[in-house]
C-alpha cells in the first residue's frame, strides 16, 4: 500500500525514471518517513499507555529486596515499562538502592531502561524486520542481565557516593489515574515525543536515502563487514557520543547494512547508541564514585562489544 | 499557596515552571513559586522521576510536564 503510494508520488506525479538514483533515493524516503511515523505515533501511544501503570514508584516496590538472579531478571523487563529520562537518573538511583533494591538489580534496570526503548525498537523494526528487532530486545534484555549480576557480584556498594545512603526518601503515594487521564497522558506523551525526533527521523532517513541511492554498495563490506574483526569495538565507541539519537541512527545505519555493514555490527552499534552515554555518565556521577562508574561502563561495553561478535558469527 | 517545582535543572523543569507561572497568572491566585533543585530536597518528597510538582507539600504530578489547564485543575 504505503510502497505503491510512494511509487506513484515519485514516478508518476513528480515524473523521475524508476531505476534512476534521484528517483529510488526519493522513493525510498517518502516510503521509509510515512511508514516509520505511522509505526511512531501507534506504538508510542500504546506503550504510553501501559507505562502509566508502571510507574517508577511501584517498580521500586516490586524490585525491592528481591535476590540476585530473579531480581535483575524482572529489573530488566521492568526497564522496558517504565518511563525513564536520563534526567531523573539520580532520583531514581537513590530512590531504588534507599529502598532496599540491590545495586545489581538497579543496574540491570539502568542498563535496560533506556537501551531497549520503544524508539529504538520501532526503528529497528520497521526498517530492519520484526526479527533484528527481536533479537534486539532479547539481546539488550540478556546485556541488562548479564553486566548486573556481574556488578552485584563484584560488591561494589562503598564506591556509591556516601550521601546516597543516608539520604532520607519519603514516601509518595502512588497517584492512580482513570482511564481518561492515562490516554490524556498517553497523547501528551506522543506527541511531545514525536515533536522532539521528528528532525532527527527525517534527516536521518535521508542521510539513508542518500546513501541507498548513491553510494555504491559493498562500499563498507571492506571496513564494516564481518571479516574486520576490529569493526565491532569502534562501532561501538562511535555509538557512546551518539546518544538519544537512535531516531536518526538507526535509518543511517540502515542504509550501510545495504552496503555491507554485518548486522553483528549494526546491533552493537545500536546498543552502544542507546545504552553507553556521555550525559548519563556524568549524570551518575552524582551517585556513583568513578571507580563504579567506569566498571559499568566498561561491563556493558565488554556485554555488547560480544553481541556484536557473536551475532556476526552466526547471522 | 506553595508550589515547588522539583527537578534538577531540565529543560522540562523550566517548561513546567513555566507552565505555573502561567496557570497562577491566569487563575488570579496568589501563590509562592519555588523551584527545588537539591536531590534530598526532592528525595524527600520520595519522587523518582522529575519534573515533579508539589502543591502545599502534597505531590500533585511527577515524571511529567503538566498542561498548564491540568495545573489549574489542582489549583486550590
Amino acid at each position: 500500500m504505503l510502497k505503491q503510494f510512494a511509487d506513484w508520488l515519485v514516478f508518476s506525479i513528480i515524473g523521475l525514471i524508476p531505476g534512476s538514483r534521484a528517483g529510488e533515493a526519493l522513493d525510498f524516503f517518502i516510503y521509509d518517513t510515512i511508514k516509520i511515523f505511522l509505526l511512531l505515533t501507534t506504538i508510542i501511544f500504546v506503550v504510553a499507555i501501559i507505562r502509566t501503570s508502571f510507574p517508577p514508584e511501584k517498580t521500586k516496590r516490586l524490585l525491592s529486596h528481591k535476590r540476585e538472579y530473579i531480581g535483575n531478571v524482572l529489573a530488566a523487563l521492568l526497564g522496558i515499562v517504565t518511563p525513564f529520562c536520563s534526567c531523573s537518573a539520580v532520583p531514581l538511583f537513590i530512590g531504588f538502592v534507599e529502598s532496599g533494591v540491590p545495586l545489581g538489580v538497579t543496574f540491570s534496570f539502568l542498563i535496560s531502561s533506556p537501551m531497549v526503548n520503544e524508539v529504538a525498537l520501532i526503528m529497528l523494526w520497521g526498517l530492519f524486520g520484526w526479527k533484528i528487532a527481536l533479537i534486539y530486545i532479547g539481546t539488550g534484555l540478556l546485556v541488562a542481565v548479564v553486566a548486573g549480576i556481574v556488578i552485584g557480584k563484584l560488591k561494589m556498594e562503598q564506591y556509591v557516593q556516601d550521601y546516597v545512603w543516608e539520604m532520607q526518601v519519603g514516601n509518595a503515594e502512588i497517584v492512580q489515574l482513570s482511564f481518561r487521564e492515562k490516554l490524556d497522558y498517553a497523547r501528551g506523551y506522543t506527541l511531545e515525543l514525536l515533536r522532539k525526533i521528528w528532525p532527527y527521523v527525517v534527516v536521518g532517513v535521508g542521510l539513508g536515502a542518500f546513501i541507498h541511492g548513491y553510494v555504491p554498495a559493498d562500499f563498507l563490506a571492506r571496513w564494516a563487514g564481518r571479516d574486520n574483526p576490529l569493526a565491532v569495538p569502534i562501532a561501538v565507541a562511535l555509538g557512546v557520543p551518539l546518544y538519544s539519537n537512535a531516531a536518526g541512527v538507526i535509518p543511517i545505519v540502515h542504509a550501510l547494512t545495504e552496503k555491507g555493514m554485518a548486522i553483528g555490527t549494526v546491533l552493537a552499534f545500536m546498543m552502544a547508541v542507546t545504552a553507553l552515554s556521555l550525559p548519563e555518565a556524568i549524570i551518575l556521577k552524582n551517585v556513583l564514585k568513578n571507580r563504579l562508574l567506569v566498571v559499568f561502563f566498561g561491563i556493558v561495553a565488554l556485554a555488547i562489544v560480544c553481541v556484536g561478535y557473536l551475532f556476526n558469527a552466526i547471522l | 499557596m506553595k508550589i515547588e517545582v522539583l527537578g534538577t535543572g531540565c529543560a522540562k523543569c523550566k517548561t513546567l515552571y513555566d507552565n505555573v507561572q502561567k496557570a497562577v497568572a491566569e487563575s488570579g491566585k496568589t501563590a509562592e513559586i519555588v523551584k527545588v533543585e537539591e536531590i534530598p530536597k526532592i528525595m524527600a518528597y520520595g519522587v523518582m522521576s522529575t519534573p515533579a510538582l508539589v502543591i502545599d507539600g502534597q505531590v500533585k504530578f511527577s515524571g511529567k510536564v503538566a498542561s498548564v489547564a491540568e495545573i489549574m485543575g489542582v489549583l486550590t
